[in-house]
């Protein structure tokens, strides 16, 4: 009984979802078929490739408020050299160093300033988001090439390419996180900073990096989210960062730090995006999605919290 | 001429926790108008013994009678209903509130439903007054010196009838002109008839202020005295008295060449000064009080602490240590004497707590942890040094206090240190265990290595070093071979008396 109990509790996240789905093919049968769980699929990557970014901060006990806005640079900025250029490498170059740019910019302040994650990138979301309003005049930048929108249109063998970048992102984050010597830092630092750090670790350093790593995920979802649109909109990812948080959490990360797996955030984004879809396929007004949706989480965390007492 | 009445009067208390007797048959006394210092080593009941005074624990034995009349105090509310105060050595006041809002919290003026703010100013100006005490009311009290909160909290007790004052090492944070202050506040509050029951650790305040001494040690009551007619050398050998016992094991090594040496090194206000050599093959212990300094010299050896001036030779070479990082590459290993706010990392497990200093050892060529290589170094460190552990995979929270001391040894050892510095390495931790640090020490000691015992175990201190070094205020005041040292020695040095 007690085995059960514990592989009930490490696969917590997978039964919620795997049941989410039962739940959810019995109300409606359009649930059930390939296209669909595609689409599915592709709509949960841009908050997936978010959401694991948002992972390695949120271990280290920090938090990343900005992501949505640098979505929205990063997609501008590329759907400009796109529309200048039609250089898709040099688009998406430009659009990952930026998003660096702005996690080290968040992680410097952080780590060197002593200042809360929290505030920290609140300011940089809203500094952030100003910025995209100047560089784009708040109008979308538009008529991007079709070099550019199969990055977020194409499928290769029949899987959308959106969905083959996230497993891609997926796969070298899992490999970082569980293989490296970072990765185990991330997790003690999250777990204890002082004893980190007499451990003989640069811890500021650590949560440098993670910043870093978030701010280029963000910038990866901007470049997703802009070549699947075909154009640039300067409110773009407003409100991802919430999105992003609650599939952390819903994969059972704590926020306090030093607990979680990438592994969970991604079914805590499947969960998101499952749910999504299912109310939209059952009529659910976006009103009331947006209520369920709030439910769904409260009650996975608390399910969590139980179990670990 | 018979003697007055005390107006408190604890008699035969006793105190038991889980597995300890913190008390046994312990009598206190205080005299309206005089000052009683209560006395003892670390440890020696003496926080105990006012915990029970003011309501914070339950005797389970004894009896306390104020102003002759047999009480009971269940809790704090009861303890202030008796008038009786404590000034903490952390002091409670809320640091983001004004003094007066301070000085009348929970006992708040009304007028009507709101609260009554211009009276309560004035009153409070008038008290603050009465103590020469020139701050607005208004000012809040997280801009006030230490000095000048103590000095709030003193007035709120006095505000609050208090008759009976306990002072918990009020100096310990406190400028010389501030101490001096205090002491003028005492004199007041002796000649209001209160009565102050006085703890510290520092002699001269002892017979400068205190008229009474009561001398506890290991929970025991040893003894009340006068202090007219006391010798400094009868009050320190009251605290220490007991004989050592031999229980620590000991082996003697060659001692070898200088393999540590720091140099005048100063930090702060807190360290000032300090110079001292370790050799190979030596355990050099490190006595004091608490708050003498010397888990600040050793987190300014290692680097966690960046040092005002001085310097820091290893084997003779100068090393640059700016951070735990360049402490550990020079050969540095520092043992908290807080191992689960600076040792551990109870989230994660015995193996990843283990090897976490070392980790760059286990990485392969595309900087993947070799995982085998790592549970073979985890195994064998756990066999040697005797870690009760079901799996290496175990959370760490789940070890003892003692077993998680030696994962966080094994980490240490792995990191392959010249320079062992352990701080209070038996705190928490169950005698069979700590018999079993013991023989880690001398093992490594054996190795030649240099160890660094900082302690607040007389025992430990006498038992295990090869040498003492003594530190008061910041300051090394002694050192004693290890055949000269015994207990009146050291306690001599540590409370701040030179030869």
């Amino acid at each position: 009984m007690d085995k059960l109990k514990s592989v009930i509790i490490k696969f917590k996240s997978l039964i919620g979802l795997l049941a989410l789905c039962v739940i959810i093919s019995i109300i409606t049968p359009r649930f059930l078929n390939v296209n669909n769980l595609l689409n599915v699929l592709t709509q949960v990557s841009v908050n997936a490739v978010i959401a694991i970014g948002m992972s390695y901060v949120i271990l280290t006990g920090g938090i990343d408020l900005s992501v949505g806005s640098i979505l929205a640079i990063t997609g501008a900025i590329s759907a400009a050299i796109i529309v200048k250029s039609n250089n898709v490498f040099l688009a998406i170059i430009v659009a990952i160093i930026i998003g660096a740019l702005i996690g080290g910019f968040n992680g410097i302040i952080v780590s060197k300033g002593k200042i809360q994650p929290f505030i920290v990138t609140l300011a940089a979301m809203t500094i952030f988001r100003g910025v995209t309003y100047v560089y784009t005049n708040g109008t979308p930048i538009s008529s991007l090439g079709r070099d550019f929108t199969f990055i977020g249109n194409a499928k290769v063998l029949g899987i959308p390419f959106p969905v083959i970048i996230t497993l891609i992102v997926f796969l070298i984050a899992y490999y970082i996180i569980n293989e490296t010597r970072f990765g185990r830092y991330v997790y003690a630092l999250g777990g204890n900073e002082d004893s980190t750090r007499l451990s003989g670790i640069n811890t500021d350093r650590i949560k440098m990096i993670v910043y870093v790593v978030s701010g280029i995920a963000a910038a990866i979802s901007g470049v997703i989210v802009t070549s699947r649109i075909g154009s640039a909109s300067p409110n773009a990812g407003s409100g991802y960062e919430l999105d992003a948080i609650a599939a952390v959490v819903l994969g059972g990360t704590s926020l306090s730090g030093g607990e979680g797996s990438i592994t969970g955030t991604i079914i805590g984004a499947m969960i998101i995006g499952v749910l999504n879809n299912g109310l939209n396929l059952m009529n659910v007004s976006p009103f009331y999605q947006s209520i369920v949706k709030g439910l769904v989480i409260l009650l996975a965390v608390l399910i969590d919290k139980r179990n670990k007492k | 001429m018979q003697e007055k009445m005390p107006i408190l009067e604890m008699k035969n208390i006793s105190k038991s926790f889980p597995g300890v007797r913190a008390l046994s048959d312990v009598n206190l006394r205080a005299f309206s108008g005089e000052v009683m210092a209560l006395l003892g080593e670390n440890g020696a009941g003496k926080s105990t013994l006012m915990k029970i005074l003011s309501g914070v624990y339950k005797r389970d034995e004894g009896s306390i009678k104020i102003e002759g009349r047999e009480v009971e105090i269940n809790n704090i509310k009861d303890a202030q209903n008796l008038g009786i105060s404590i000034i903490h050595q952390e002091l409670s006041l809320l640091p983001n509130l004004t003094i007066y809002e301070n000085l009348f919290l929970g006992n708040e003026i009304l007028g009507g439903f709101k609260l009554n703010k211009r009276e309560m100013i004035k009153k409070s100006e008038e008290l603050l007054k009465s103590f020469d005490f020139t701050v607005s009311p208004k000012t809040l009290t997280k801009e006030l010196t230490v000095g000048e909160m103590q000095m709030v909290e003193i007035i709120k007790a006095v505000s609050k009838d208090a008759k009976i004052i306990i002072m918990d090492e009020p100096t310990t944070a406190l400028t010389e002109v501030e101490t001096e202050k205090l002491f003028k506040i005492i004199e007041r509050l002796k000649n209001n008839n209160v009565a102050i029951i006085y703890i510290s650790h520092r002699m001269e305040e002892i017979f400068k202020i205190c008229d009474k001494i009561t001398v506890l040690r290991d929970g025991s009551f040893i003894g009340e005295e006068d202090v007219k007619g006391i010798t400094k050398d009868k009050l320190i050998s009251m605290m220490v008295g007991r004989k050592l016992e031999e229980q620590f094991p000991r082996i003697e090594t060659k001692i070898g060449n200088s393999i540590l040496k720091v140099e005048n090194i100063s930090w702060k206000d807190k360290i000032k000064d300090v110079s001292f050599e370790l050799k190979e093959g030596e355990i050099l212990g490190i006595a004091g009080l608490m708050g003498s300094g010397r888990t600040e010299v050793a987190k300014l050896i290692f680097g966690e602490y960046k040092k005002s001036s001085g310097q820091v030779f290893i084997e003779g070479k100068k090393a640059e240590i700016n951070s735990p990082k360049d402490g550990i590459r020079e050969g540095i290993a520092y043992l908290s004497e807080d191992r689960k706010k600076e040792g551990l990392i109870l989230k994660l497990s015995v193996l990843e707590n283990m090897t976490l200093s070392n980790l760059k050892k286990y990485e392969n060529k595309v900087k993947r942890i070799d995982r085998s290589k790592e549970l073979e170094d985890c195994k064998a460190y756990t066999k040697k040094l005797l870690i009760k552990t079901s799996s290496p995979n175990q959370l760490i929270k789940n070890l003892s206090g003692g077993n998680q001391q030696k994962v966080i040894i094994a980490k240490w050892l792995l990191t392959s240190p010249k320079v062992f510095i352990i701080d209070e390495p038996t705190r928490g931790i169950d005698v069979g265990a700590k018999k079993e640090i013991y023989q880690i020490l001398n093992e490594l000691k054996a190795q030649g290595k240099g160890i660094i015992m900082i302690s607040s175990d007389m025992e430990e201190i006498l038992g295990v070093s090869d040498r003492i070094l003594v530190m008061h205020e910041g300051r090394i005041t002694g050192e004693i071979e290890r055949d000269k040292a015994n207990q009146e020695i050291i306690m001599k040095y540590a409370v701040g008396i030179t030869d």
